[in-house]
Parts: structure tokens; C-alpha cells; sequence
């Protein structure tokens, strides 16, 4: 009931979101109709950090509590957080290229979001090479912790390293009404987005799991 | 303290492991020297790509060397099933934490010890100076506080080499950054002055994360 509640918010409210981002917000005078991309890039950057924090907590949870429930929170949520973390490289590459003419540089902020990208990334890559699922579970916290807590120092170490920040024009002057009225229908569609993908697909992974177990119980009922 | 003295029995036991089979001294030492070479056929020998790259090849060589002597440090353990010993000697799973610990620490900076006057011989540079030994200690104790959790890890799954290297390098992000910079200012004439801020970070990376996987380290290897 919760999960067609949170389905049916996020699919209203992201139909809301194509219309004022493509027909009710006014094109921004200097970037044009690139900047609308802003309102999704925001809401993705937001939802990936908000998702590796979840993972942190799952992680800590788990190793202290020992539940599969806790694992599969913190998996499922590393899982979106990396779709998240992708897409918003990519929107924010596209943003890039006509407002500052390369597709990359190396800001702070997009430095460190590479970096996250790879360690999340390894978390996955260490799961997939470990066996056994409580093993699988306790490696990946441990990674799940460990990368969480290196993202203030590898900001930090990159704002030192590049201290040149672009100019972001888009908060020098504040947000006229319409185009914060839009950013903030996109961040909440996307946060309700995030909590249904995450019941979900936590749930799939209890199920999975839980089917797995019967299968086990079967094959050595018949042996 | 009682913890601190297992520690030191376990690091001493694997430095005269090294002194008996010198099995990884040698390979390593020879691979960093074939590293710089290759670095140096890469971006010519003048003297002014020798001033501008230095430091860059310096510290890429000490962390690929780095993740070598990491891995042979748990392998070792691994391929005699000496593991099991330490896990069933009357000591916390802390104290090997730290035991490997202080052996990595050591290994590393005497690679280094090795390493530095060959590479300063090749590429006509100066590197024995206060600054640059604060600078080697600082990030090879960060090198190694990570580096000892996740080889411990890395051991643990199908595919060793691989994963040990995709989870250390983002996560020494901080500490590289710092590093390379922070010599290429003392090489530039800087003294301690300039370089506070990248001694800044690499302290905080070496406290926060030698406590956190100190924490952590027990449930890596439980089973």
C-alpha cells in the first residue's frame, strides 16, 4: 500500500515536473535552452548523495545489527545512487559543453563525483567477487562505509588542488520565482522517486533472497 | 598496550619473513624502477618535463608499488593458511589490524628509502630534504591505513589483484592529490609554510581512517 502510494506521488509529480521544466519555465536569457537541464541535474546530485548517505547508514546498521533487511537497504540504495551519481555526470557533461565549451573540467564538485562514481563502482565489483551472501553483505559495508567517509576529504583535497571554481551564474542572482517553483517540484518528484525505487527494489531483494532459501530447502529435502 | 606489543610481535614476524624469503623487497624495488623508466621514456628526459612531471611519477610509482606489497602482505598469510593462526592466537582481531599495519608501513617506506635516491639519480632532482621525508610518512602511513583493510579484503574474493587496486586507488584519492602537490612546491623551493594545507589533509586522511579501519577491521576477517 505504501509502495502504490509513493508510486503514484513520484509518477504524478514527475509528469508535473515535464511540463514546467519543457512549457511553464521561462528560457533562461544568457544559457538558453540548455539550462533546463539544470532542473533535472540538481535533483539527480542531490538524490545520489542522499542515496550514498543511506547506504553509510545501512552499512553501519547492518555490521552492528547483522539483518539481511539492512543489507539489502544499503545495496539497493548504492544501486540507484550509481544510476543517479551516471545520469548526472552525463546531464551535467551536456550542461557543460555549450555554457562552458568543454565537456569536462576538473571542478571540484565534478571531480568529486567521479571519484565517488568509482568507489561505488568498487562496491559493486567486490560483491560480485566475493561468495556467500553474509560475506557479500559484510564486505560491502565495509566499503560503503570507508567511501562515505572519504568524500569530504577528497572535496577538500580537490577544492585545494583547483582552486579556480567556474563562475556558476545560476546562484550568484538567486532563482527568479518560476525556475525555483521548477527546481522545487523536480527535488521533491525525484525524492519520492528515490524512496519508491528504494522500498522496491529492497523488497525484490528480500523476496530474492527468501526464494533462494526455499530452492536450498528443496534440493536437500530430494538429495 | 598489551594490544601494541601483539602488534609489534606480528609486524616483526613479517619483516623477518621478508629478511629470510626476500621475496618482496626485491620484485618491488625492481618493478619501481622500471616504472620510472617507462615514465621517463613516456614524457622525454629533458630537464624541464623532468622539473614539471617528477613529483606526478614519484607518487603514481609509490602507489602501484604500493598495492604489490599490499597484496603479498595478506596473500603470504593466505597461501599457507597462516590466516587461520592468527585467527585462533589468543590476541583481538585489532591487534592484527594494527600488526599488519605497522609491517605495510614499513615495507612501503623502505621501498621508498630504496627507491628515491635511484630516482633522483635518474632524473638529476634533489629529494632528501625535512619537507619531502614529512611528506613520504604522511602519505605512505595514509597508503597503508586503507591499504591494510582492503588487502585484507581483496584476499578474500575470486579476483584478488583486481579488486584490491579498483577499491585503493579512488579512495587515495585525497592522499595522492595531496602528495604530488605538496612536493611539487618543495621541489619548487617552498618551504613547510606553503605546504600546510596538503599536510592538513593528509593528517586528517591518516587519522580518520587508520581509527575506521582499526574499528573495522574485525569484520573483515571473522569466519
Amino acid at each position: 500500500m505504501k509502495r502504490k502510494i509513493l508510486f503514484a506521488l513520484s509518477s504524478v509529480l514527475i509528469l508535473l515536473s515535464f511540463y514546467m521544466v519543457l512549457v511553464f519555465v521561462p528560457t533562461e536569457i544568457d544559457m538558453g535552452i540548455v539550462q533546463r537541464i539544470f532542473y533535472y541535474h540538481v535533483p539527480l546530485a542531490w538524490i545520489a548523495f542522499l542515496a550514498f548517505f543511506v547506504v553509510f547508514t545501512g552499512s553501519i546498521i547492518y555490521l552492528a545489527k547483522r539483518s539481511t533487511k539492512w543489507d539489502n537497504v544499503a545495496s539497493a540504495s548504492a544501486e540507484i545512487g550509481l544510476v543517479f551519481i551516471s545520469l548526472m555526470l552525463i546531464t551535467g557533461s551536456i550542461w557543460a559543453k555549450p555554457a562552458w565549451g568543454v565537456w569536462w573540467i576538473w571542478e571540484p564538485r565534478l571531480t568529486t563525483s567521479l571519484v565517488l562514481w568509482f568507489i561505488y563502482v568498487a562496491y559493486f565489483i567486490v560483491r560480485g567477487y566475493v561468495s556467500g551472501e553474509e560475506r557479500k553483505a559484510r564486505f560491502g559495508a565495509v566499503v560503503g562505509i570507508i567511501g562515505f567517509l572519504n568524500v569530504p576529504l577528497v572535496f577538500l583535497s580537490v577544492t585545494l588542488w583547483r582552486t579556480q571554481h567556474p563562475p556558476l551564474t545560476i546562484f550568484s542572482g538567486g532563482l527568479e520565482p518560476p525556475m525555483l517553483a521548477t527546481l522545487l517540484v523536480c527535488l521533491v518528484a525525484f525524492n519520492f522517486l528515490y524512496f519508491y525505487l528504494l522500498s522496491e527494489r529492497s523488497m525484490m531483494k528480500n523476496d530474492e533472497r527468501m526464494l533462494s532459501q526455499i530452492k536450498e530447502t528443496i534440493a536437500r529435502r530430494n538429495a | 598496550m598489551k594490544e601494541l606489543r601483539y602488534a609489534f610481535t606480528i609486524a616483526s614476524k613479517d619483516v623477518l619473513t621478508e629478511i629470510r624469503t626476500r621475496e618482496v623487497l626485491s620484485s618491488v624495488v625492481i618493478f619501481a624502477v622500471l616504472v620510472i623508466i617507462i615514465f621517463n621514456f613516456a614524457f622525454g628526459s629533458s630537464e624541464q618535463a623532468a622539473g614539471l612531471v617528477a613529483p606526478g611519477i614519484l607518487w603514481v610509482t609509490f602507489a602501484f608499488t604500493g598495492i604489490l606489497s599490499l597484496n603479498r602482505s595478506f596473500i603470504m598469510e593466505k597461501e599457507e593458511d597462516c590466516i587461520e593462526g592468527l585467527m585462533v592466537a589468543p590476541l583481538s582481531r585489532e591487534a592484527v589490524y594494527l600488526g599488519k599495519f605497522f609491517g605495510n608501513t614499513f615495507f612501503i617506506l623502505l621501498i621508498q628509502l630504496i627507491v628515491i635516491p635511484i630516482f633522483s639519480l635518474l632524473f638529476n632532482i634533489s629529494f632528501f630534504n625535512l619537507e619531502l621525508v614529512t611528506i613520504t610518512i604522511l602519505a605512505t602511513l595514509g597508503f597503508a591505513s586503507v591499504g591494510t583493510l582492503f588487502a585484507a579484503m581483496a584476499v578474500n574474493t575470486r579476483a584478488r589483484e583486481l579488486v584490491l587496486p579498483v577499491l585503493f586507488f579512488p579512495v587515495i584519492t585525497p592522499v595522492l592529490i595531496a602528495a604530488v602537490n605538496a612536493s611539487a612546491q618543495v621541489l619548487d623551493g617552498q618551504s613547510f609554510g606553503a605546504i600546510s594545507q596538503w599536510m592538513g589533509v593528509m593528517g586528517a586522511f591518516d587519522v580518520i581512517f587508520i581509527v575506521a579501519s582499526y574499528l573495522i577491521f574485525s569484520f573483515i576477517i571473522e569466519e
